[in-house]
């Protein structure tokens, strides 16, 4: 009942894997699987019965087809129906040949204006850009000070007047130009797209500063009523993308789906987590494969990218193929991969990490122990861990605060992951290209899923992780 | 795609994969890290801050997002003035065009029941966000009597589905819980939900109408995460002529609540109400922490008779998960159905009475102080309806 939509579709794919050809009532029963999969996961009424006409028409070429495998023809046509709906390209800033570049950012109370102001405000940043944040929710009294203290955080200047919003927005569009500032970004309070006073005012706030962009926030939870209220803050502003908040939950992210589809204006960002960086620009065939369940792994990548530096990581590749991978080289890595966002946030991403290991909610301080232990060793014992005997152990065991217990695991954990390490470098060889993943062939390959991940079905059981399969092959190849 | 990618994803893979692996491994054991690093059981998020500089901020920045969540969600109504005037449902609801205005002229305009009236009423239940599963069943119902000819008109269709809704809300007992108990012996009313959907609003607007009834109250500022929150509280206690305890920012909410239970119990006070921070139900640490708020709750004189899930009418079907999880963490009581004067219907409370057998208690219909009233299933149903 709480399967999420991928979990679903994939139900949905393997009652129809192994069947040679597809009946029309083969159809019709799994679009009906399909159809309540996409309501239950918020995705709007109107935008489902189009998107299932759609996939429908597909699937019943499918019959027809003399193709090997209907099922993955039904999965591809699931693929690129949502890829579409949800929209095809990223949406690509383009900024103002009159700086400053004016986003306006507008939404429901409590949909996360205010936080996503700031993250979007450090996302210029990284791109070199240098905002201003106007503070023009006036409606709050903790609203500015807010904003003060995220753009204090992030190393961004705010502006705000408490005299009047309208006043504050159009001073903040001067004050911007006086100082060079290239970006402004504009917070305003939050509304109901019912309440034609409100409604009105962001109008006028709008009106004052001539946006480049006006973003609206959705709450990834929302249910059906995401569309009405698009639609509403539509016809008023204008919204040029949508800026998903709360993406962290387990909300299925039907919303996404709907407001792309019924004002035809792009998701453009994603908050993903509670720290200002868990904040991305939003691709919609990732997302489309996200919920699909072949994990988004070009984000992955793209983050690992810009957190690992690119000869470390190689040497780092070498060495674990090699065997050679020690203590202290683990150690490094776990710091590159800290830098790429929460563990919760990357593990989400990652196809085939079993429900299990996600379910166990992971939160960066649990890694600390481990790390501490670590630290206690001598480069001796980092390199060859065969060294520690039992009075280093306990020395270890004090010097991190943890138990001898603690310590042995993770050492005899260690020496198992290395082994099978080695095994893997010498059965990957060199990794070649997709052995299975035959192109033009079966499903859509998602674009981010490198040929060389052709891995067997529990090729990489983990050792010490009790009761999990391991890492189970990445889905979305051949099945 | 280059071997270096592929390098780097493999990579990443194992030690992500070992680390996680050994987190849980040692979760498993059983032998618990020694007390100053046993980072899942200790849910305080304070202790986290004091421990680096890195964590600070991260703190910082979970602290600022919450506020500002909760702050939106929150904010108009503190400058609002306390003029008790309660609203009507009806009267709230008529400014959003009816969801089923469009499935009623649909249904009265054919001269039978046909399929497409069936269609009509199913959409316009999904757009309401009752849920496929409870939509199917009020439907299937409905197919019955029209079958067994016990409903032939449109009109009865109509006054059937209706009935049908109003009737599986019917009765639950919606009356907030209040013991009578010893003179310092205070009830505690708990409140709880995931960011943004209006926790202390919502316990502004009650705390003015108890002290109305002539209780005692006490507000217990339990969210000491975001900046603002204490005082937005203390605004309402002023406005209500309630107590008010706070603690530090950033420290136990636990403790803050425990003390406050031991203030209202040296005083005499009736009805201690508990604020929390917001969080989202997948936090598994920050629902820990919750249990123990509540556990620590009903520690000195106090026993907690109320734990209300606040829930916003805009949530989809994630909220059937959010009173699951809330409800396991600390046995919700009732739900309090806040920001139902905007055009979202609140269908998923349907799911959440019926699955889970909790009773919503409240709705919040506005931003003025009266704007919270109890929920009545005829009243909820005939709005939806309202032709």
């Amino acid at each position: 009942m709480f399967d999420n939509l991928s979990g679903r579709l994939e139900g949905i794919v393997k009652k129809i894997r192994g069947k040679g050809r597809l009946t029309e009532a083969d159809v019709d029963e799994v679009m009906k699987e399909i159809r309540s999969a996409l309501l239950e996961a918020d995705v709007n009424v109107t935008v489902v019965r189009s998107v299932c006409n759609r996939i429908r028409e597909h699937a019943i070429g499918a019959t027809r087809s003399k193709a090997l495998d209907p099922g993955q023809q039904v999965v591809k046509a699931v693929n690129d129906e949502l890829t579409r709906a949800l929209g095809g390209e990223t949406l690509s800033v383009q900024f103002s040949s009159k700086p400053p570049t004016v986003v306006l950012m507008a939404g429901l109370q409590g949909s996360g204006k205010t936080t996503n102001s700031a993250k979007l405000a450090s996302w210029f940043k990284s791109q070199g850009r240098q905002p201003l944040l106007v503070g023009a929710d006036l409606q709050r009294p903790a609203a500015v000070e807010q904003l003060r203290t995220l753009g204090a955080q992030i190393d961004v200047p705010v502006y705000s007047d408490p005299e009047d919003p309208i006043l504050t927005a159009h001073q903040g569009l001067e004050e911007a130009k006086r100082l060079g500032k290239d970006v402004l970004i504009v917070d305003t309070a939050g509304r109901l797209s019912i309440d034609s006073e409100m409604m009105e005012q962001v109008r006028l706030i709008s009106g004052a500063v001539d946006p480049d962009y006006t973003f609206l926030v959705i709450d990834a939870m929302t249910g059906q009523d995401a569309v009405q209220t698009a639609e509403a803050f539509h016809e008023t502003l204008q919204i040029d993308g949508v800026i998903m908040s709360k993406m962290d939950g387990d909300a299925r992210g039907g919303a996404a789906l709907s407001v792309k589809e019924v004002i035809g204006r792009p998701i453009a960002f994603a908050s993903t987590g509670e720290k200002l960086n868990e904040f991305e620009q939003f691709h919609p065939d990732r997302m489309a494969s996200r919920i699909l369940g072949m994990g988004d792994m070009l984000t992955l990548i793209e983050q690992a990218e810009r957190a690992f530096e690119q000869h470390e990581a190689e040497e780092a590749a070498q060495k674990m193929m090699d065997g050679q991978f020690t203590l202290d080289d683990f150690l490094d890595q776990m710091q590159q991969i800290k830098k790429m966002g929460s563990l919760g946030n990357i593990m989400s991403m990652m196809p085939g990490i079993p429900k299990e290991l996600k379910n166990a909610d992971i939160s960066d301080d649990d890694l600390k122990p481990i790390e501490a232990i670590i630290r206690s060793m001598t480069m001796e014992e980092r390199t060859f861990p065969k060294v520690i005997n039992g009075s280093r152990r306990q020395r270890i065991a004090a010097g991190s605060g943890t138990q001898v217990g603690d310590v042995n695991r993770l050492v005899k954990q260690f020496d198992e992951m290395q082994k099978m390490m080695k095994k893997m470098g010498v059965l990957g060889g060199g990794m070649p290209g997709g052995k299975k993943g035959k192109k033009g062939k079966g499903p859509k390959r998602p674009k981010g899923l490198p040929p060389g991940l052709n891995l067997e079905e529990g090729g990489m059981d983990i050792p010490g992780l009790p009761g999990t399969p391991g890492m189970p092959g990445i889905p979305g190849l051949q099945r | 795609m280059g071997a270096v990618e592929i390098g780097l994803l493999v990579l990443l893979a194992f030690v992500f994969v070992f680390g996680v692996g050994v987190v849980v491994a040692n979760r498993r054991g059983g032998t618990a890290l020694p007390p100053t690093a046993p980072p899942v059981e200790r849910a305080s998020r304070d202790a986290v801050a004091a421990k680096s500089g890195t964590i600070l901020e991260e703190r910082e920045a979970a602290e600022a997002e919450a506020e500002a969540e909760l702050d939106e969600a929150e904010s108009d109504v503190v400058e609002v003035e306390p003029e008790p005037a309660p609203g009507t449902l009806r009267e709230r609801l008529a400014k959003a065009r009816s969801t089923f205005a469009g499935a009623i002229s649909g249904v009265l305009g054919r001269s039978g029941i046909t399929d497409e009236s069936f269609e009509d009423l199913e959409e316009a239940l999904l757009r309401a966000d009752v849920g496929v599963g409870i939509t199917d069943e009020l439907l299937d119902g409905l197919r019955a009597k029209v079958k067994a000819k016990e409903i032939t008109e449109p009109e009865a269709l109509l006054d059937g589905l209706q009935e049908e809704m109003a009737s599986r809300l019917r009765g639950s007992d919606r009356a907030l819980n209040f013991e009578a108990r010893g003179d310092s012996e205070p009830n505690v009313w708990m409140f709880v939900g995931v960011n943004g959907v209006g926790k202390t609003t919502t316990i502004g607007k009650l705390a003015n109408q108890q002290t109305i009834d002539g209780r005692s109250v006490l507000l217990a500022a339990g969210d000491t995460f975001r900046a603002a929150a204490a005082e937005q509280l203390n605004t309402w206690a002023e406005r209500s002529g309630s107590e008010f305890v706070r603690g530090a920012e950033g420290g136990d909410p636990s403790s803050v609540i425990f003390d406050g239970v031991e203030r209202a119990a040296s005083k005499n006070v009736d009805l201690v109400m508990a604020d929390t921070a917001g969080r989202l139900h997948t936090k598994s640490n920050l629902m820990d922490e919750l249990k123990k708020v509540r556990r620590v709750a009903e520690k000195g004189a106090g026993q907690v008779t109320e734990t209300l899930l606040v829930i916003d009418a805009t949530t989809g079907q994630n909220g059937l998960i959010q009173a699951k999880e809330f409800n396991d963490a600390t046995d919700v009581t009732g739900v309090v159905l806040t920001k139902l004067d905007g055009s979202a219907k609140g269908g998923i409370v349907f799911a959440i009475e019926t699955d889970l057998g909790i009773p919503v208690k409240l709705v919040g219909i506005g931003e003025t102080i009266g704007d919270l009233i109890p929920f009545d299933p005829d009243d909820f149903v005939n709005a939806l309806f309202e032709r």
